[in-house]
């Protein structure tokens, strides 16, 4: 029992520092949160990224708003406020994007589903059991060939 | 032939419809957040008279278009042909955003090429245009008598889209 609270313990510890150094510089909040952020105008990067001059100019933006005391989804809901949840890289889980979210998933599933029963119907035909009267003609009629002359 | 055979056929064919919708999409165009919501409150210098202020409620009433462009945007001159020709209809007001510009050089340019707005402002930092989401210049808005943003075209501005998309859209809110 002590030694699970002495590891909780331990591993909370640990947390709790990064957590203080995480908050430290307002470039690295920045950062975190421009790394969040589709580049629009180069939409293969992230805002923090892209060279873009509209990315450089919402860099700015961003800096200025957590400077100001706005917390990151503020910002976040600024960014989709004017340019629509394209912005995020994480779409909010909703009706709209609920095929997005769980379409490999259920895709997955169901070749799995398609996968495992075409398994189990070949597994149900190789045990099927040889039919005995067949087998039965067959020996006799090797038999009596066996017999003639 | 079982039908069972068919799925995977079946499945391939809805793959290639969907294929077939989405390649005809293009990405760069990204539907706004803005539509049928207020358009965003600004207060900008004239172009022609930085000392007077143009406020966005000074539309009010008015179905107006507001396109935003900058004398560096190359994109620009193509639409501005097609722009020029609807100013003359006298269709709508037309009011000119001059995005990230430097002042002499968006008066050269439109001294050069004719003016079509009626009223022109400027955003030299492109605060505004950040309030309207404008990632791509030249993107023109459709702005209703109430103040909302009621459609908006990203890109130039060509007559199949002044007479298919555009015309119909100014049409319905003026007879609102």
């Amino acid at each position: 029992m002590r030694r699970i609270l002495l590891s909780l313990l331990l591993i909370l510890s640990g947390h709790t520092f990064a957590a203080t150094v995480s908050e430290a510089t307002l470039d690295q909040r920045v950062t975190e949160v421009t790394e969040q952020l589709r580049c629009l105008v180069c939409q293969n990067e992230s805002i923090a990224e892209s060279q873009a001059d509209l990315a450089r100019d919402l860099r700015g933006e961003v800096r200025n708003m957590l400077a100001s005391g706005k917390s990151e989804d503020e910002v976040r809901q600024f960014m989709v406020a004017r340019y629509g949840n394209f912005v995020l890289y994480d779409p909010p889980f909703r009706v709209a994007t609920v095929f997005l979210w769980l379409g490999p998933a259920i895709l997955a599933l169901l070749a799995l589903a398609m996968f495992v029963r075409t398994l189990v119907r070949r597994g149900r035909e190789k045990q099927a059991p040889i039919q005995t009267d067949l087998m039965e003609q067959a020996r006799k009629s090797l038999t009596q060939s066996e017999d003639r002359p | 032939m079982k039908t069972r055979a068919l799925i995977p056929l079946g499945i391939f064919v809805v793959l290639l419809v969907l294929l077939a919708w989405g390649m005809r999409r293009d990405p760069r165009m990204i539907p706004s957040p803005l539509i049928d919501k207020p358009a965003p409150a600004f207060t900008l210098a004239k172009l022609h008279d930085p000392e007077k202020i143009m406020n966005v409620t000074d539309m009010r009433g008015q179905v107006w278009l507001l396109n935003v462009w900058a004398s560096w945007c190359v994109s620009c001159r193509d639409e501005h042909a097609t722009l020029l020709e609807l100013s003359r209809r006298k269709l709508l007001p037309i009011v000119g955003l001059d995005y990230k510009d430097k002042r002499e050089d968006a008066l050269d340019w439109l001294d050069s090429f004719g003016n079509p707005y009626d009223y022109s402002v400027m955003d030299k930092d492109g605060r505004v245009g950040i309030d309207f989401g404008v990632y791509g210049v030249p993107e023109t808005f459709l702005i209703d008598r109430q103040g909302r943003i009621r459609f908006k075209i990203i890109g130039p501005l060509t007559p199949e889209r002044v007479t298919h998309d555009l015309i119909p859209h100014i049409k319905e809110l003026q007879g609102a």
